[in-house]
């Protein structure tokens, strides 16, 4: 029997829900971190006890925490253990020092501000961690100021990717109004010199050759709302999903505007056929059907709560366009919660596991694809982030 | 000795409980007992001061004798009650909801 492990990234903490492959009773450890906000964490493909976590304060900075036991215990790489004396100490898991070095080619130091002038690329934390599909001691890492950063020592050092900044379209990105934030990296087994990152309000970006050079892929997303609705760069996207078994097609929220590409996002096309409203944060694509694609509709982008008072999330079968609502088990009455970005998962389960956490602090699951859904827990602080690994 | 009093959360993170002593040889400064502090519990590197800038956070003050001394100069003595290890010095994080 498969134990399932749901990971949840909140404002005041972290929790970690387990359960057989039933996905019925649940048990809950938390808060881990107690107090901070946990923005995002997520276990190794490759060895699911090894689970990384973004841990930050707006007094205190980044951390980063990883734990070697699935979770029951937690390290600051580098940051565990007293220095022998006259050591210095390390300490520099939590440091994220932006590549200004020569071999760039390019001074990458500033990016475009919310009134238009420049400003200076600043770190303040670590949004996503996405751990490598071969290696448990290699992780990326997107933070903020848009930036991606990798480790190969098992978050012991960072060092930035700095292609991305360095490809020549930085001083356009602009911050959204949750920062300049890069907050989803999908890496692709079948392709490993191929990633996809995408950065709020940049775009997205792909590089072909393991990070040295990138570009944008964002040609057909259209938004009314800046400049040049059509521009290559300074669309909000709020999230990107893709199905491992078909790299190609990725499906993304964007600010409004539910997208799919057929070309890893060298072009792009709307697919928001019937949603309600085309505006929301959290995108996924079920495990075993690549063109079942989940999207929570969120109502604008002044009100960043679910249409009506109901919690419905909405599942196209066809890749899109056609959308069906989902709603049994789910509040359908006086209900105004948001749904983030990395705030949604799917488990590999047989029928396929759907997860997703509210700024509420629920955290539903369905374990039949989304037919019929329960709570886990109800009563967490805002949910920022859930992950979920299914263990043999 | 020199004394320190962290904020909740550090305290957490250093796992101690109550004040931190700390042995200082030379000048008693924010700059020294910081090492010192970084020193002893390494999980606290970049979370009093940045990591690039070594300046102090901005929501973080240090507080001693009842006076306020976080725009003193990062090498400017510290009080000598506090070099002494009469009064600690206190790192306190800002009052904020949420």
């Amino acid at each position: 029997m498969s134990e399932v492990r749901v990971l949840v990234g909140t404002r005041k903490g972290a929790f970690i829900l387990t359960s057989d492959g039933k996905r019925q009773n649940w048990q809950v450890s938390g808060p881990h971190f107690a107090g901070w906000e946990i923005y995002h964490l997520k276990g190794s493909p490759v060895d699911p006890k090894r689970i990384y976590a973004s841990q930050s304060s707006g007094w205190f900075g980044q951390l980063l925490q990883r734990s070697d036991d699935g979770g029951k215990t937690w390290n600051t790489p580098g940051g565990e253990k007293l220095p022998k004396p006259g050591e210095f100490p390390t300490g520099t898991s939590n440091k994220f020092v932006y590549d200004t070095s020569a071999e760039t080619g390019k001074p990458l130091t500033t990016h475009q501000w919310y009134d238009g002038t420049q400003h200076p690329w600043e770190f303040k934390r670590v949004w996503h961690l996405e751990p490598s599909l071969t290696d448990p001691d290699t992780v990326y890492a997107g933070v903020e100021d848009a930036a991606l950063f990798r480790t190969t020592d098992g978050a012991h050092t960072w060092h930035e990717v700095s292609g991305l900044r360095g490809h020549g379209t930085g001083p356009k990105w602009q911050p959204g109004a949750g920062g300049l934030c890069l907050h989803t990296i999908i890496l692709d087994k079948s392709n490993p010199q191929r990633i996809v990152i995408a950065i709020s309000a940049a775009g997205s970006f792909r590089t072909d050759d393991g990070g040295k050079t990138w570009r944008p892929i964002n040609k057909g997303l259209h938004s009314p709302y800046i400049p040049d609705p059509n521009a290559e760069i300074g669309h909000c996207v709020h999230h990107v999903a893709m199905n491992p078994s078909r790299p190609n097609v990725l499906f993304m929220q964007k600010h409004w505007d539910v997208m799919r590409s057929d070309n890893a996002g060298d072009s792009w096309h709307e697919v928001s056929g019937n949603l309600p409203t085309d505006f929301g944060f959290a995108i996924d694509v079920h495990a075993h059907e690549p063109d079942t694609v989940y999207v929570v509709p969120i109502k604008s982008d002044g009100e960043h709560f679910v249409m009506d008072g109901k919690l419905r999330v909405y599942r196209s079968r066809s890749g899109g366009n056609e959308w069906e609502p989902l709603t049994k088990g789910l509040p359908q009455r006086d209900c105004y919660v948001n749904i983030l970005r990395d705030a949604m998962a799917v488990d590999s389960l047989d029928k396929c596991g759907i997860y997703f956490g509210t700024t509420g602090g629920q955290v539903y699951c369905s374990a039949d694809a989304g037919d019929n859904w329960a709570p886990i827990v109800r009563d967490l602080p805002a949910v920022l982030s859930v992950e979920v690994q299914a263990i043999p | 000795m020199i004394r320190v009093v962290l904020p909740p959360h550090l305290r957490g993170l250093a796992k101690v409980s109550g004040e931190v002593e700390l042995e200082i040889a030379g000048p008693v400064t924010q700059r020294s007992v910081v090492d010192a502090l970084e020193a002893r519990y390494p999980v606290l590197c970049g979370t009093i001061r940045d990591h690039v800038t070594q300046t102090r956070r901005p929501f973080l003050r240090f507080f001693a004798c009842g006076e306020d001394l976080s725009h003193e100069q990062p090498d400017a003595p510290l009080p000598a009650a506090v070099a002494s290890g009469a009064e600690p010095l206190l790192i306190v994080g800002a009052i904020a909801g949420g």
